[in-house]
């Protein structure tokens, strides 16, 4: 599990973070949605400790996949993935090929990661965070810029994570993807906590937080195969 | 490596066969005055530079990263040029690497003041800039008011490079700092591989980011500029080695330090090899500088390199 409580953080004056509590717990899957500032990725950076002056978490326990998951140079996917073991100071092979696998990249292993597609990146990415086989895993937008068949893959494989057992914390943009795989949404909303429940409990929250109207229409969705 | 190494054991047999003297083995004079250490220099000095360019570029995410950027090289060229003005280097000969040490030092702890307590790869671009135009500007000064028209020459002639007619003093004097700086720059290579992910993934995977940017600012401080110090200005070695690697080695960061550090061994022998063979068979008074013709070949590697990026 990773908690933070009375959580507040400013950053160039102003306040992004205000006094939120917050706890998630293994085998469960939390979306953190919100509008755009309400202090999302500030909170999962926060959870791991990258901001100054807060506590670092053991990073063998807590994975942390950014927003803009570029890599400076063509490394190969394996090589993104054995990045993945620095915490641990080893260069295992047995971690490395599971995560590989478990993040459906094994055929790339070889493949230069500036010339793969987005959502091959991401699942790249993804390898990484499971190769340090972390207890918990904070994970910024990882379907933004996907397609649909790439973003529903990218949640199917969060889901069986949490499914064996581990902590998953995403942000999310998409509400849809939080209600179709989440177990539990978490809404901010101006630095705060504004809903906490199962993602449809939440959603009339998270629309207020959006300031959009919370209904149904008739219009037909795409859905995961 | 397999390859590398062999060819830099071959190219240091070859400097010490081949010179002004002609080839074949000389007498032990001008063996062990002249060819081991300028073939000592050149492998330490290539090797500085090739390591220092190889993790400044890992650090700095940025594959034009070359270590003259941080301003190390200027100060101690202007160390030495000091040295030149005073008529220090005349009147006593290792006043001219160690004045160029101490402006080296100078220069590292003035960058590490500028760059701040907490330094991100744009402060640290942005302290050696300062710092190598401060440098600059001074070198200048020191130029336009050269007490008598040799010492401009002379000091002219340092500033292009080379490893020529140094002792084994000077060898001594470069030797520990640059194999310091070395060491300082291979063993931060897991942080190299963590920056390649940014600052906050680096750090999110336990890396102290602001720490490995230090290390690196000082191993190439310690490296290059202990290089410049011996050696004057010779450029691009740095710049080119890491890119030219890339493709055989990859592009980890880390996996290119080892062998850079080979590579800019070899490639500063076999030019200063060119530049001996060049008096032999070209007719030249005096043997061109190593700081040229390392330039006349990096800049079109350095094309070559652009072009492959382009694609």
């Amino acid at each position: 599990m990773i908690a933070a409580r009375g959580l507040s953080v400013e950053r160039g004056g102003r306040r992004i973070l205000d006094g939120v509590d917050f706890a998630a717990h293994g085998g469960c899957l939390t979306a953190l949605a919100g509008p755009n500032g309400a202090g999302k990725s500030t909170l999962l950076k926060a959870l791991c400790g990258i901001l100054p002056g807060l506590m670092k978490p053991d990073p063998r326990r807590v994975a942390y996949l950014a927003q803009d998951p570029r890599a400076a140079w063509g490394l190969t996917v394996e090589e993104v993935a054995f990045l993945g073991r620095i915490p641990h100071g080893d260069r295992k092979r047995g971690p490395v090929e599971r995560a590989l696998a478990e993040a459906g990249v094994a055929k790339l292993a070889s493949q230069r990661i500036n010339r793969l597609s987005g959502g091959e990146v991401r699942r790249a990415m993804l390898a990484r965070v499971f190769a340090t086989e972390p207890e918990v895993m904070l994970l910024d937008e990882p379907t933004a810029d996907l397609d649909p068949r790439a973003a529903f893959a990218v949640m199917g494989l969060l889901r069986a994570a949490a499914g064996s057992g581990r902590t998953v914390v995403v942000v999310l943009h998409a509400i849809e993807l939080a209600l179709r795989y989440a177990d539990r949404l978490v809404v901010l909303d101006r630095g705060r906590i504004v809903a906490d429940a199962a993602p449809l409990a939440a959603l009339p929250a998270a629309a207020a937080a959006f300031g959009l109207r919370f209904g149904e229409d008739k219009l037909p969705h795409l859905l995961p195969e | 490596m397999r390859f590398l190494v062999p060819l830099l054991g071959l190219l240091f047999i070859a400097s010490l066969i081949i010179g002004a003297a002609g080839i074949g083995l000389p007498a032990p004079v001008i063996f062990w005055q002249l060819r081991v250490p300028r073939g000592l220099l050149a492998l330490l000095v290539g090797g500085g530079l090739g390591a220092s360019g190889a993790a400044l570029q890992g650090a700095l995410r940025n594959p034009l990263a070359d270590p003259g950027l941080l301003g190390i090289s200027g100060t101690a060229a202007l160390g030495a040029a000091i040295a030149f003005y005073w008529g220090l280097a005349a009147a006593f000969a290792p006043a001219l690497p160690l004045a160029g040490l101490l402006g080296a030092g100078v220069g590292a702890i003035a960058l590490l003041v500028f760059a701040g307590h907490a330094p991100t790869g744009p402060s640290l671009i942005l302290a050696g800039i300062g710092l190598s135009a401060a440098a600059a500007a001074l070198l200048a000064f020191a130029l336009a008011l050269a007490p008598n028209p040799y010492a401009l020459a002379e000091l002219t002639f340092w500033l292009l490079g080379g490893v020529a007619d140094r002792t084994l003093l000077d060898c001594a004097l470069a030797a520990p700092p640059i194999l310091l700086g070395i060491a300082l720059l291979i063993s931060v290579g897991p942080g190299l591989d963590a920056l390649s992910l940014g600052e906050e993934t680096a750090a999110s995977l336990g890396i102290p980011t602001e720490k490995t940017l230090r290390r690196v600012a000082l191993g190439t401080a310690l490296a290059a500029g202990a290089a410049a110090a011996v050696a004057g200005g010779v450029g691009f070695v740095g710049l080119a080695v890491p890119n030219l690697l890339r493709p055989w080695f990859g592009e980890r960061p880390a996996a290119l330090l080892l062998p850079s550090v080979v590579a800019g061994a070899v490639l500063l022998l076999a030019a200063d090899m060119l530049v001996r063979i060049g008096v032999l068979v070209l007719p030249l008074h005096a043997e061109p500088p190593l700081g040229v013709l390392t330039a006349l070949l990096g800049a079109p590697l350095l094309v070559v390199i652009a072009r492959r990026m382009g694609r």
